[in-house]
């Protein structure tokens, strides 16, 4: 964050959804900068729309209010330089680890695809599996397999929806210290929704935290501590019960 | 022979539960074969009880069989009946794959050509018997026509449902790699529906081998089920019958077992897991 350049900014976005006749609003009037290279956890109960506002940042809903624009340009569908990662699983069961991995490279010529999807599965860690097939997979490995689709194709934005939410606690831990060890090596912008307030306090360089439905922003908490966080330390619980008032969750253990 | 064929069954029926409550080779080979024995010590007390030659035994029937397979009617009759099978089933399998990727994928496609799809599938492709005579004629034509219409709409149904149960973050991940037109369907919508297209494929060669069986009975001369009625009209010979009715069921086993042999690829193993 040496330079403040806006990447990624919501302009007053308004969505709701109908339900047997009863609108249902989920977001209401949400404003938010997001800096090139920064890494930004939406934090947020489930049902708040943080999941919604970041499917209208990667194109795949509309709002109805309001715009999303990445480098000044409106966002009207999704793009193949801002890549999803999804929680269930976004790989192809059908297709092996390099293909996968390929699948945003595939109008790059023969060498190039080959050296970059080398690379990237090196990067996740995954070199040895090129011809495994998901369903071989643990679950770790197929969200290895999924960021390293997304990093193939050089990104500048990540959506990540929850994305290590299907795993057990401690591949959870090992895969947040790999992600930031990835991010670090090529500062893609990331958006990542979770619910966990652990989990944003170790990855985020700043937190959002949205309000329950419809959601708004509850409060923005900057995260100054360096990787990897010590989370025993005075900061890291300071910064943990600032998450949960503004969840307004007020008996924290 | 009857109360010796008596002593058997229960020896065999003893032999058959004990077998049952053993190790993985007793549940697999032993049982099932047990069952086997059993069915044919049954069919044989039956059969010397109320001895006539409409009813033949196991070992009339097997003598039977060795007459067809000795002479040139199993190679013909079977070559018949696996021609217009096999043509009626690829036809259908290259129109009807396309079609249901294509109106799956559509919303207006499937809105369009559902109603008319959903109300020709319960009309049984026999009761288009007479039709397909006058349209093609005694012979391989109307045939393969039938089994064309009776394969079609399983293939059809089976690869739209499988299109339209395509999940959401594939559809999303190939929309987010920029993926559409033929690109789209060749590396997502087809895989993504293969394992089911497959399944699909199996029923309607099932169906395909049920209805040639019964289109020859009715309206052909030749083929397995032609050979059944012949063998009925031409001196009552029922074991002959009998031993056709085995072949008949020989055969579709193979031609499951030909379509089974599709799941096991890599690129479609997935979709049999956790089902």
């Amino acid at each position: 964050m040496s330079q403040h350049e806006t990447k990624v900014l919501f302009e007053g976005i308004s969505k709701s959804f109908k339900k047997r006749d009863e609108e249902l609003q989920v977001l209401d009037s949400i404003d938010l900068a997001v800096a090139e290279g920064e890494f930004v956890c939406l934090l947020g109960p489930s049902g708040c729309g943080k999941s919604t506002l970041l499917n209208i940042a990667g194109g795949f809903e509309r709002p109805d209010q309001g715009r999303v624009t990445i480098d000044g340009d409106e966002v009207d569908g999704p793009n193949a330089r801002r890549v999803f990662v999804f929680q269930e699983y976004g790989i192809f069961p059908w297709a092996s680890v390099w293909d996968n991995v390929c699948l945003g490279l595939r109008k790059l010529p023969k060498a190039e695809q080959a050296r970059i999807a080398q690379a990237t599965i090196e990067l996740v860690g995954l070199e040895g599996f090129e011809k495994a097939y998901p369903m071989e997979l643990s679950g770790g490995m197929k969200q290895r397999v999924e960021v390293a689709r997304a990093l193939a194709v050089a990104p500048d934005v990540i959506f990540m929806d929850e994305p290590f939410g299907a795993l057990d606690s401690l591949t959870r831990l090992t895969m947040r210290a790999e992600l930031i060890r990835i991010w670090k090596a090529s500062k893609p912008t990331i958006l990542f929704v979770t619910h966990d307030v652990d989990e944003s306090i170790q990855l985020a360089d700043r937190v959002v935290v949205l309000s329950g439905r419809p959601g708004t922003i509850a409060d923005i908490v900057p995260i100054e501590l360096s990787h990897p966080r010590d989370q025993s330390g005075p900061e890291y619980g300071a910064i943990k019960r600032r998450l949960f008032d503004a969840l307004g969750v007020t008996e924290v253990a | 022979m009857s109360p010796l064929a008596l002593a058997g069954v229960l020896v065999l029926s003893l032999a058959a539960i004990a077998y049952l409550a053993r190790g993985r080779v007793g549940r697999v080979v032993l049982a099932p074969t047990a069952v086997l024995v059993l069915v044919l010590a049954v069919w044989q007390l039956a059969t010397s009880y109320y001895a006539s030659n409409t009813n033949p035994s196991p070992m009339q029937t097997a003598s039977a069989l060795w007459e067809i397979v000795a002479s040139d009617q199993l190679w013909r009759h079977s070559a018949a009946s696996l021609f217009r099978v096999t043509w009626g089933f690829v036809l259908a399998a290259l129109t009807g794959i396309p079609l249901g990727l294509w109106v799956g994928w559509n919303m207006r496609g499937f809105e369009a050509l559902n109603p008319l799809i959903q109300g020709l599938r319960p009309i049984s492709p026999i009761a288009w018997i007479p039709f397909a005579i006058l349209w093609f004629g005694i012979g391989d034509g109307a045939g393969v026509f039938l089994i064309f219409y009776a394969s079609f709409f399983p293939i059809t149904v089976g690869t739209m449902a499988a299109v339209r149960n395509i999940s959401l973050v594939h559809q999303r991940s190939a929309q987010n790699f920029g993926l559409h037109g033929l690109e789209l369907f060749r590396r997502v919508v087809f895989p993504a529906a293969l394992p089911q297209i497959i399944t699909s494929l199996r029923i309607a060669l099932g169906v395909a081998w049920l209805v040639i069986v019964a289109a020859e009975m009715v309206g052909m001369d030749s083929g397995l089920g032609y050979l059944i009625n012949d063998a009925r009209n031409m001196g009552k010979r029922y074991d002959l019958v009998a031993a056709t009715m085995l072949l008949i069921g020989a055969i579709g086993i193979v031609l499951d077992y030909l379509v089974r042999k599709l799941e096991t690829f890599d690129e479609v193993r997935w979709g049999y897991v956790n089902r």
